[in-house]
């Protein structure tokens, strides 16, 4: 089956690892994944804050190309931009009138019946159930798995299984060879969008979220999203400020992780961009027991 | 009195926000779980239970102090209380809404001038491009708040690690984009 690839905008800039990671770990799996031709931004955060019309309509548009293009599923690894093309497509199939209105300002036809997988869902189906046949290496650490908000919620656009507790991306990890640990901000918010205009912010909340791992004993923390990455890791300082003490734990995307335990070298899942270094993680790693 | 009187006119901001997003806002029995559950209740200036309980009075006083609330632009959509609320009022939804009125009445507050801006930028650039540039990005919003030594020190070493590209990466055909902006009738002033 063909699997449509819609990056997005930080796949392609500040969190290109992310995408490495990915693509290569589908590589070693036997997984063609295919970039929709022409796919736009999704709006983010800016546009869901200012206009409603163009949230549903920005989203709706690469949506329409990928259906034009015949794609039945569409991989969409970045939370947020999961998040706004689930949104999209939710809204658009079960209002007539917002799917008329969205054609118009779109010129596009919308059936609304291409089905978007989340980073969760693509590992689910496509990677778990052969990554035994690829696993070599045991990642060997303690593990906080992070979702953050957009994979969790709203319940009409998540697929976990529970909201406050997820355990999705643990049973990921674990058989990556890591063992996740049981903490309390698994599905807290790191600030998202207000990293530039509102960097204090970031730093207090995803702050929290660094010092409950390092609490409860955590050796890497792993994510899903871009913007949780990014102000987890990128915005270290301005939380090491607000802590007012040294954590280093790194923080990776699970992809990462799991390229690791494939046996992909670091350097191609791009742990080199990282601001955290990220030796503590690697120095872990053991080769997996026959 | 005419402050703690109720409107009478049809189109309170109660009404206004239900019509909008179809949500009943009188399903809110003020519980407080969306308010303990926030993650940004410390920051905010009204709680999001007050807004629902202003929404719900209809006072001609209270729509004001909500459109030019900090509240509503520090709503970071996290659905938090939306996944707790007993009566499901999807509080994300209304707060859309409360900003998007906010900027058509022109009663941003000043302190979310910033996160305004940066919304704008960020805009910007997906109209220009169909993708967001990061770099256009970042330029365009120290421009439009003068914080102009903000994350300096981070660019060069993003640059190394190949994080950010000088040139965008363009849609190829962008002009869709900026029609699609054009085309809906848009209160964002980008």
């Amino acid at each position: 089956m063909r699997i449509g690839y819609y990056p997005g905008c930080s796949l392609e800039g500040s969190s290109k690892e992310y995408s490495d990671s990915l693509l290569a770990v589908a590589e070693k799996c036997g997984i063609t994944l295919e970039e929709i031709k022409g796919w736009s931004c999704c709006g983010a955060s800016a546009a869901h804050n200012l206009n409603h019309d163009l949230a549903i309509a920005l989203p709706a548009r690469t949506l329409a190309l990928a259906e034009n293009q015949q794609f039945a599923e569409i991989l969409v690894p970045c939370a947020a931009c999961y998040s706004r093309l689930a949104t999209s497509k939710y809204e658009v199939t079960n209002n007539d009138t917002t799917r008329k209105r969205m054609e118009s300002f779109l010129d596009l036809k919308f059936k609304g019946d291409v089905q978007i997988l989340s980073v969760i869902e693509f590992l689910q189906k496509y990677i778990y159930p052969v990554a035994d046949k690829y696993i070599v290496n045991k990642l060997n650490q303690k593990t906080a798995c992070y979702y953050g908000c957009l994979l969790a919620r709203p319940k009409e656009i998540s697929t976990l299984e529970h909201t406050e507790n997820p355990m999705e991306m643990e049973d990921v990890m674990a058989k990556a060879g890591a063992t996740p640990i049981d903490w309390a901000f698994k599905t807290e918010c790191c600030g998202a969008g207000l990293s530039v205009s509102r960097t204090d912010i970031v730093a207090k909340l995803s702050g929290k979220i660094i010092e409950d791992a390092a609490d409860r004993g955590a050796d890497s923390i792993v994510v899903a999203c871009p913007m949780c990455h990014m102000n987890l890791d990128m915005r270290r300082p301005e939380i090491k400020k607000q802590l007012k003490k040294d954590i280093n734990i790194p923080v990776l995307f699970i992809t990462q992780a799991l390229g690791l335990s494939m046996g992909i070298s670091a350097d191609k899942l791009g742990l080199n961009k990282h601001y955290v270094p990220t030796d503590k993680v690697t120095s872990c790693i053991v080769k997996k027991e026959a | 009195m005419h402050e703690t009187t109720h409107q009478n006119h049809a189109n309170t901001l109660k009404l206004q926000v239900e019509k909008s997003t179809g949500i009943n806002v009188s399903h809110c029995y003020q519980c407080g779980k969306c308010t303990a559950g926030c993650p940004l209740n410390e920051e905010m200036d009204i709680m999001p239970n007050q807004i629902l309980r202003m929404l719900q009075l209809e006072l001609p006083g209270y729509e004001d102090k909500i459109l030019s609330s900090l509240s509503i632009w520090l709503c970071l959509a996290c659905d938090t209380c939306y996944s707790r609320c007993p009566q499901e009022v999807k509080l994300s939804q209304i707060m859309d809404f409360l900003r998007q009125e906010s900027l058509r009445q022109n009663k941003v507050n000043p302190q979310a001038k910033d996160i305004l801006k940066f919304h704008q930028a960020f805009l910007q650039s997906v109209k220009q491009n169909g993708k967001l540039h990061e770099v256009g990005l970042t330029i365009d919003y120290k421009l439009k708040t003068l914080n102009l030594m903000q994350d300096v020190f981070l660019a060069p070493s993003m640059f190394a690690k190949g994080k950010l590209s000088i040139f965008p990466h363009k849609v190829q055909n962008v002009k869709e984009i900026a029609k699609i902006f054009k085309k809906i009738s848009d209160s964002t002033k980008v």
